[in-house]
C-alpha cells in the first residue's frame, strides 16, 4: 500500500513516515503542497494523509487538487485543532474522509489507513 | 405582618467596596439625606415663617384688643368711682352753702340735714360733725357721742383746711363696716373757717364695682396709694388688707400693664388714679382667661400645621425614597452588566491566548509524539533492543504524557472556539436522544435515571448542532459526576416566548458551594483535578451557549443539587469567528 504524508513540519512528517514503513508501508512524504503534487504526478498512492492547517495550501485544498489528479485516492486529515472532536468528528467519519487529532496515536493512524484501504 | 423593616429602602444597607474620587456619587443614603434634608427646609421654612408671623400679629391684634377694652372698663369705672366721690361731696357742700353756721350748730338741725341726706343717698351717710376753725367738733349727729372732740392736730383736718375738701381712706368704723369720711370747708363773711364732716357708708361704693361685668375671675378694687385694699378684692387681699399685687406707678390717666405674679401667673391690670382722693382704681383680670378664645384658635392653627408638615414630610420621604430606590436599581443593574462584560472580555482573552499557547505547543507536542514513537517502533521491531524492559517503559512513559499534553490542548482548543458555527435546524428532543444514546450505557451503570421532558410548546430551532450536543454532553457528565447510586437529572425543555426557549438541567447531587460558583465558567477552573479534570468543561460550556447567542446560570445548594438554566434563540446569529 503506498501512503503520501503531507505537513509542514518535517521532523514530524519524515518521523512518521519511517514509523510507517516499519510497519511495512510504502511511504512518500512531502512538506508543502507543491511537492506533495509534484510526487504524484510521478507516482500513485492509495492514500493522502494532509495535515489540515498548512502555509500556502490548506489540506483540503490539497485535497481537492489531488482527488483531480487521482480520484481513487483516499484521504486521512490531521488537525491540530483539537475543537473538531468529540462529534463533529463522529459525524463526518462516515465518509471517505477521516479526521484524526494530533498528536497522533500511531494505532489508530495504521488501522485508519487499513479501513480506508479495504472499502 | 406591618413592619418597618419593609419600608426600608434596598440602597440603605448598600456598601460600596470601591474607592476612588467617584466613590461619593454612589453612596445613596448620603444622596437620600442630602434630597430629605434640601427638600424639607425649603418646602418647611416658608411654611414655618408663615405660621410664626400670622401666630404673633393674631396674637398681637388679640392682646391689643384686650388691652383696649380693659381700659374702656378702667375708664368708665374711674368716672363712676369719681361721681360716687363728687355726689357726696356736693351734697355737704350745698348745706354749707345753703345753710348758715349758727344752723348747723344747732345739733336738731343737723340730724334733719343727716335724716334728708340718709333719704336722699339711701343711707349712705351715716353721721354729720361741725367743726369750727379751731378744731372743735361743736355739733354732732350720729350714732356717736363725738361733741366736743378736738381735732385741730389730726393730719386731715389741716388738709381739708388747706384743699376745701378730704376724702380719708377708708376705716373700719363700728360694726365693723367699712367707712370714709368726706370733709368741706367753709369760709364765713368775717373771714373764719369750719368744716362739715360726714361718715359716708362704702357699700355702695362696692356695689359700683361689683356691678361691672367682669369675667369669671377678673376683679375691681379700689386701694389707698400705700397699697391696702379699700373695698373687697376676690382674689388679692381683704379690705384693709395689704394688697398681693405692687402698687401701680402714678399716672394721670387711665392705664393697663402686663404683671407677672411671683407663682408665675400672668394679669393684665388696669389702673386710674382718682384726682383728689388717696384712691387707685384697680381691674384686674388673668391674661389666661382672656386669651381663651384665642389659644383654642392657636391650638387648631398648631394642629393644622403640624399636620400640613406631615403631609409634607411623609411626600418628601416617600418620593425621594422612590427615587433614590430607582437610582440605585439603575445602577445596580448597569454594574451587573459593565461586570458581566469585564468578564465576558476576560473570558475571551483568556480563551485566545490559551489556543495560542496550545496550538504552538501541539506541534512540538507531535514531533515529541512520532520520534517516541519511532524509538518504541525501534525497540519493537529490532531484537537488539527488544529485550530491555526499563527502555520499553521509559518510552512508554513519554508517550503517556504527550497523549496527556495532547488532550489538554485539544481541550484549550475547543475552549478557544475557532469553528464557524453551521446553524441548522434543530429539533431538541432529537437532539437530546442522540446526547443521552451516548450516555445511556454510564447511566445504567451507574444507576442514574433520567427524565427528558421536552413541551408540546418547543419549536424546532436554528442552532449548531454539533455545540449544543457538546454544550449537553458537558452539563450531562458534570451532573453525573456530581451524583451517586441512584441520582435523577431532569431535563426539561419549554418554549419561553417568540424568541427563546428555556432548558434546564436539574441534578439532585451534591452541589456547587457558594463560594465556588462565580468561578466555575472561568477555564482551568476545577475541583476535580485529582481525577483528571481539566477544568475546561463548563467554560467550553458556557462560551458556547454564548457563542449561539444563549445565556447560562447556574444556581446550587450544598446537598440539594445543582440547576442550570439555559436560554437558546430560536434563531442563532451565523456570525464569523475569528480564526486563530
Amino acid at each position: 500500500m503506498k501512503v503520501l504524508l503531507v505537513d509542514d513540519e518535517e521532523q514530524l512528517v519524515s518521523t512518521l513516515a519511517e514509523r510507517l514503513s516499519l510497519r511495512g508501508f510504502e511511504v512518500s512524504w512531502a512538506i508543502t503542497g507543491l511537492d506533495a503534487l509534484a510526487q504524484v504526478e510521478i507516482d500513485t498512492f492509495n492514500v493522502a494523509v494532509l495535515d489540515m492547517k498548512m502555509p500556502l495550501m490548506s489540506g483540503s485544498e490539497l485535497k481537492n487538487k489531488l482527488q483531480a489528479k487521482c480520484p481513487a485516492m483516499k484521504f486521512i486529515f490531521l488537525t491540530g485543532h483539537g475543537s473538531e472532536a468529540d462529534f463533529k468528528s463522529a459525524a463526518l467519519n462516515t465518509g471517505e474522509e477521516y479526521y484524526l487529532i494530533k498528536p497522533l496515536n500511531i494505532d489508530v493512524l495504521v488501522q485508519k489507513l487499513r479501513e480506508v484501504t479495504a472499502i | 405582618m406591618f413592619s418597618f423593616r419593609n419600608l426600608k429602602p434596598y440602597f440603605w444597607d448598600h456598601k460600596d467596596p470601591g474607592t476612588g474620587p467617584f466613590k461619593h456619587l454612589f453612596d445613596y443614603r448620603r444622596m437620600w439625606k442630602l434630597a430629605v434634608g434640601f427638600s424639607v427646609t425649603f418646602v418647611l421654612v416658608p411654611v414655618l415663617c408663615a405660621g410664626i408671623f400670622d401666630f404673633m400679629v393674631t396674637k398681637t391684634s388679640m392682646e391689643g384688643e384686650l388691652f383696649q377694652r380693659t381700659a374702656r372698663v378702667v375708664s368708665n369705672t374711674r368716672r363712676s368711682v369719681t361721681f360716687f366721690l363728687a355726689k357726696h361731696r356736693s351734697a355737704l357742700k350745698f348745706i354749707v352753702r345753703s345753710s348758715s353756721f349758727e344752723d348747723l350748730s344747732k345739733p336738731l338741725q343737723l340730724y334733719r340735714y343727716l335724716e334728708d341726706l340718709r333719704v336722699a343717698f339711701h343711707e349712705g351717710f351715716i353721721d354729720l360733725g361741725v367743726i369750727d376753725s379751731a378744731g372743735i367738733q361743736i355739733a354732732y349727729t350720729g350714732p356717736f357721742k363725738l361733741e366736743g372732740v378736738d381735732y385741730s392736730g389730726q393730719q386731715w383736718f389741716k388738709e381739708v383746711l388747706l384743699h376745701g375738701v378730704y376724702v380719708s381712706d377708708v376705716f373700719l368704723g363700728y360694726r365693723h363696716v367699712p367707712h370714709l369720711v368726706i370733709a368741706v370747708s367753709h369760709e364765713l363773711q368775717d373771714g373764719s373757717v369750719y368744716v362739715l364732716r360726714a361718715t359716708v357708708d362704702t357699700v355702695q361704693l362696692n356695689s359700683v364695682l361689683t356691678d361691672l361685668q367682669l369675667t369669671r375671675r377678673g376683679s375691681a378694687f379700689i386701694i389707698n396709694r400705700n397699697g391696702i385694699l379699700q373695698t373687697e378684692s376676690r382674689y388679692y387681699g381683704k379690705v384693709m388688707e395689704r394688697m398681693s399685687l405692687p402698687v401701680p406707678k402714678y399716672s394721670a390717666r387711665t392705664q393697663v400693664k402686663e404683671v407677672t405674679t411671683d407663682d408665675g401667673k400672668q394679669l393684665i391690670v388696669g389702673y386710674a388714679y382718682i384726682e383728689n382722693t388717696p384712691f387707685i382704681l384697680l381691674v384686674v383680670k388673668p391674661k389666661d382667661d382672656l386669651m381663651g378664645p384665642w389659644y383654642n384658635t392657636r391650638t387648631i392653627l398648631l394642629a393644622f400645621l403640624s399636620m400640613n408638615i406631615m403631609v409634607v414630610i411623609i411626600v418628601i420621604l416617600s418620593v425621594v425614597t422612590h427615587l433614590i430606590n430607582k437610582i440605585y436599581l439603575a445602577d445596580d443593574k448597569r454594574l451587573a452588566a459593565m461586570h458581566k462584560l469585564e468578564h465576558e472580555n476576560k473570558m475571551a482573552s483568556i480563551g485566545r491566548l490559551a489556543a495560542g499557547v496550545a496550538h504552538e505547543i501541539n506541534n512540538p507536542l507531535s514531533i515529541i509524539n512520532e520520534k517516541a514513537g519511532l524509538i518504541q517502533d525501534m525497540f519493537v521491531l529490532k531484537e537488539m533492543y527488544a529485550k530491555d524492559e526499563k527502555l520499553l517503559s521509559l518510552v512508554d512513559w513519554i508517550l503517556k504524557a504527550v497523549e496527556r499534553c495532547g488532550a489538554i490542548t485539544m481541550r484549550l482548543l475547543s475552549f478557544a472556539r475557532h469553528i464557524d458555527v453551521s446553524i441548522e435546524q434543530v429539533n431538541m428532543q432529537e437532539l437530546l436522544d442522540e446526547v443521552l444514546g451516548l450516555l445511556g450505557k454510564e447511566s445504567e451503570y451507574r444507576g442514574i435515571t433520567i427524565n427528558v421532558d421536552v413541551g408540546s410548546n418547543v419549536p424546532v430551532i436554528e442552532s449548531d448542532r454539533g455545540k449544543l450536543q457538546q454544550v449537553f454532553l458537558n452539563m450531562i457528565n458534570n451532573a453525573f459526576a456530581a451524583m451517586n447510586k441512584g441520582g435523577i437529572l431532569n431535563i426539561k425543555v419549554e418554549g419561553l416566548n417568540s424568541t427563546f426557549i428555556s432548558i434546564i438541567v436539574a441534578d439532585n447531587g451534591c452541589g456547587i458551594p457558594q463560594e465556588n460558583l462565580d468561578r466555575i465558567f472561568e477555564p482551568f477552573y476545577s475541583t476535580k483535578k485529582k481525577e483528571g479534570g481539566t477544568g475546561l468543561g463548563l467554560s467550553i460550556t458556557s462560551s458556547l451557549v454564548h457563542e449561539l447567542g444563549g445565556t447560562l446560570e447556574v444556581d446550587s445548594k450544598i446537598g440539594k443539587g445543582t440547576t442550570f438554566h439555559i436560554k437558546l434563540p430560536l434563531k442563532s446569529k451565523n456570525k464569523q469567528v475569528e480564526t486563530l
